[in-house]
């Protein structure tokens, strides 16, 4: 049975993947469970500059999932660099995916080159879907024009594959894929959060205190489904699933959509050891789905 | 950090809208008082972080109060009933920072956090002063069991219904300990770190998502910078926190 996939030539002994912001750098997950069987890691978006992000709350409970505004807190990319990466490889033997998100092109180009240069990256992941930050994020990943800038800049100085992670806030997703194909992407993660609010209404403001947050969970599964397959039908470049993914059939819906690897969010929050349960439990559920290769069934609807 | 199932045994009311829930299994990784524990409930998605008040070989309890819907669900489950937990989350009290004589001082559900430091405290030998502040008699918790700790305990309520009347702040002592601990409303924290003669830790509260310092959710200011409630803390010390 062969569960492992390929991400733009950088081999996953599988498929799962948990998302960035929902597992810390990695390293905060040190001694709960041997991360070694993870496909691969994304770590938390990182910016040039250390951010503290928005003030809580951050957090607003939602049917089925819930609302974040952390807004890209981290140390700086001078800081993932020197102690995340390196912290992240002691422990870790598998697929890396640093996270990268910025307030202008340079900043974007600055982060990303370091991460290319960093021994321990295996693949860039440029947010540009971040629904938390003013100014930047967002901003770059709803026009095609602005996606496809970008994406051009940050190619011109990576070497290792970069993944462009696309927002679902936009009226046409397929286009924004295909503008970041074409400004030379070696792949596309989706979907980032979805734009939502929650109101206390004894207290009358929002819950979040940043007033809009992104919704992410279960109930957003079958929007990234959607748009996965969407993505991956308009463009030829490889596409990491994330949306509500809870369970290894979810993993296994996401790829048949066509997704090559699959990353699991909000689900760690609710329960951390998620991703190990998926993992382990992967290969019973492709043996009663007649799976002997899981690359068989990649965007195969 | 553990994941368990864990059996129900008891449930019960024991203040106005705050139950004790006692749960047994695996309390391997409770460590210091102060710690919590995350209890998943049906039909909603993120855990309900909760203060380990006690616990033992068998099992631990917790003090919650109803004041939303998820626990108010959880209020309805009886015992021999599931709950998926992850316990021994946080870093817990320091009961080794008081050198002779502690003080306690807690308010209302904040009474819960420190009872397990005030059992290390006594076994060790330390003196201990508790001062519990509640709105009235109807809150009141934990008051015979922090005597039966052997503890010197006072009461204070805001109406005067039980105890003495007033705030946690007019029953702390001039003198006579070395360091304090306290849990209970933010704002009464940070009275008591103001009255405070010597240093002390503080169990900050926040919204949380992860409960296990992966998401960020429950991030503070601290004068050591940003800090995760929820893994770093809760308990922070007097001179790292910022008001």
């Amino acid at each position: 049975m062969v569960t492992e996939v390929s991400l733009c030539g950088v081999s996953l002994k599988n498929p799962v993947i948990p998302a960035s912001g929902t597992f810390g750098f990695g390293t905060e997950m040190a001694g709960v469970y041997d991360l070694n069987l993870l496909g691969g890691i994304s770590m938390k978006g990182t910016t040039l500059q250390a951010r503290y992000g928005n003030e809580c709350p951050r957090i607003a409970e939602c049917p089925s999932g819930l609302i974040n505004s952390v807004g890209l807190q981290n140390l700086g990319i001078d800081v993932l660099v020197r102690e995340k990466l390196p912290g992240l490889r002691k422990i870790y033997g598998g697929c890396i995916i640093a996270n990268i998100s910025g307030f202008s092109i340079d900043e974007y180009v600055k982060c990303c080159a370091a991460a290319d240069a960093a021994p321990q990256t295996d693949i860039i992941e440029v947010n540009i879907s971040c629904p938390n930050v003013h100014g930047g994020g967002l901003a770059f990943g709803t026009s095609e024009a602005a996606a496809a800038e970008v994406t051009a800049a940050v190619k011109a100085v990576c070497r290792k594959p970069v993944f462009v992670k696309l927002s679902p806030n936009v009226t046409d997703i397929a286009a924004i894929a295909r503008a970041c194909e074409n400004a030379g992407a070696d792949g596309l993660t989706l979907i980032n959060t979805i734009l939502g609010m929650r109101i206390d209404i004894r207290r009358r403001r929002p819950v979040v205190a940043n007033k809009y947050g992104g919704f992410s969970g279960r109930a957003v599964l079958p929007i990234a489904l959607r748009m996965v397959n969407q993505v991956a039908h308009a463009c030829s470049i490889p596409v990491i699933g994330c949306g509500g993914v809870s369970s290894a059939e979810d993993v296994v819906e996401m790829m048949m959509a066509g997704a090559t690897a699959v990353q699991v969010g909000a689900e760690n929050l609710r329960n951390p050891y998620v991703c190990k349960e998926i993992v382990e439990k992967l290969p019973a559920l492709m043996q009663e789905l007649g799976i002997e290769n899981i690359n068989e069934i990649i965007r195969t609807i | 950090m553990t994941r368990g199932q864990y059996v129900i045994k008891e449930n019960v009311l024991v203040a106005d809208r705050t139950w004790k829930l006692t749960l047994a299994g695996d309390t391997s990784a409770l460590r210091r008082g102060g710690q919590f524990v995350n209890i998943a409930i049906d039909g909603f998605f993120l855990r309900r972080p909760l203060a380990a008040t006690m616990w033992d070989g068998e099992g631990f309890c917790v003090f919650y109060k109803t004041v939303g819907k998820g626990t108010q669900v959880l209020s309805t489950k009886q015992p021999g009933e599931i709950l998926d937990a992850l316990v021994g989350l946080g870093n817990g009290y320091d009961a080794s920072a008081c050198r002779e004589s502690a003080l306690v001082v807690c308010g209302s559900l904040g009474a819960s956090p420190t009872f397990t430091l005030v059992r290390d405290l006594v076994a060790s030998g330390k003196k201990v002063e508790v001062i519990l502040g509640f709105t009235g008699a109807a809150d009141v918790i934990l008051e015979k069991e922090y005597e039966a700790l052997g503890a010197k305990v006072t009461v204070m309520t805001e109406d005067g219904s039980r105890g003495r009347k007033g705030l946690v702040t007019d029953a702390m002592p001039e003198g006579g300990y070395d360091f304090f601990y306290t849990c209970g409303p933010l704002p009464m924290m940070k009275a008591v770190c103001q009255k405070a003669i010597c240093d002390g830790e503080a169990s900050l509260e926040e919204r949380m998502g992860c409960g296990c310092g992966i998401c960020y959710g429950c991030t503070c200011h601290t004068n050591k910078g940003p800090r995760r409630v929820c893994a770093d803390g809760p308990v922070f010390k007097k001179e790292d926190i910022v008001w």
